[in-house]
């Protein structure tokens, strides 16, 4: 696989899982219009995924939907940070912060890409990002000095630092503490490789559909 | 707080109530007004107001009956007539 497809999953299944998992919120977020919004964010990351997608099946001769659905758990190369099931509402904002955080950085590099197509993709979706950015700000200055807020953040921290490599990583630790406006906890970055072990269940249920009439046209 | 939400949905065109959203402050309203009256494409523009700030007029008396204040309360069909039987004219279909 070239070099490209592989970064082009990588994001790609980033942005599926989280707004698979995002997308779990809908219908009992803690009030109605953040159902709504949250709801709508989720459908978008998704929609980011199949862009995605579809630069890499035309590397890869496939389609779109057969490397979002048909490819085994094992083959998928999204960071443990975006497949972690967060029952709990400040756990689930403090992943968007440092989600959108971190994709902000990785769309920065990609925008500055030589190749046009990935530059392009990263400007297209970056322009719809911005409103996510806000949208998790928003709760981040909110929940700024609520403790279940800042422990669910150190909790997550190292997770989130896997989402990028190196140089980028390492941005990330230099820019989170002034956006939270204070540092969080000292964690090791976990690598984008293996699953955690919630992956599995989650991707049966959400291949489920698609293999119960396998070669079906949808 | 509660947000009456307006909506434009061509540019030039009125800008016409979508409905209204909560939320707890203008930033909010805005994120929450763009994925509940945008994400579809259905708007080129909204505007967000306060409901506090809307004064809210209703309660238009009409004790005496003022029907001349109305289009619909001057016959025109009824005064026609008369004219036209004034000065021995015909309806046009007539003609």
């Amino acid at each position: 696989m070239s070099e490209r497809a592989q970064r082009l999953l990588e994001i790609a299944d980033d942005e599926l899982v989280l707004g698979w998992r995002d997308s779990e919120w809908t219908g009992i977020a803690p009030f109605l219009e953040e159902d709504v919004a949250f709801s709508s964010i989720a459908q978008n990351e998704i929609g980011h995924a199949r862009a995605l997608y579809e630069l890499a099946a035309r590397d890869l001769d496939t389609t779109a939907d057969e490397l979002a659905f048909d490819r085994a758990p094992e083959e998928y190369r999204c960071a443990p940070f975006v497949e972690l099931r967060l029952l709990d509402w400040a756990d689930t904002i403090a992943r968007r912060v440092l989600y959108e955080a971190a994709d902000t950085i990785r769309l920065e590099a990609l925008k500055a890409d030589p190749d046009p197509e990935l530059a392009g993709l990263a400007a297209k979706m970056d322009r719809e990002e911005v409103y996510h950015r806000l949208h998790a700000e928003m709760w981040a200055d909110r929940l700024r000095d609520e403790p279940r807020f800042r422990a669910a953040v150190d909790s997550l921290w190292g997770q989130a630092l896997g989402v990028l490599e190196g140089e980028l990583a390492t941005v990330l630790a230099d820019r989170m503490p002034a956006q939270l406006g204070w540092t969080p906890a000292q964690a090791a970055p976990a690598p984008r490789n293996g699953h955690s072990d919630g992956f599995r269940a989650l991707w049966d249920e959400m291949t489920m559909v698609r293999r119960s009439i396998p070669g079906a046209s949808w | 707080m509660i947000y009456e939400v307006f909506r434009q949905e061509r540019k030039g065109q009125a800008f016409q109530h979508a409905g209204s959203i909560t939320a707890p402050d203008d930033a909010f309203a805005e994120a929450y007004a763009r994925e509940q009256y945008g994400r579809r494409q259905e708007s080129v523009a909204l505007w967000l107001v306060p409901r506090a700030a809307l004064r809210h007029v209703s309660d238009f008396p009409d004790e005496l009956q003022k029907s001349y204040h109305r289009v619909d309360g001057y016959s025109l069909k009824a005064k026609l007539k008369e004219a036209r039987e004034r000065a021995g004219t015909a309806a046009p279909r007539d003609r």
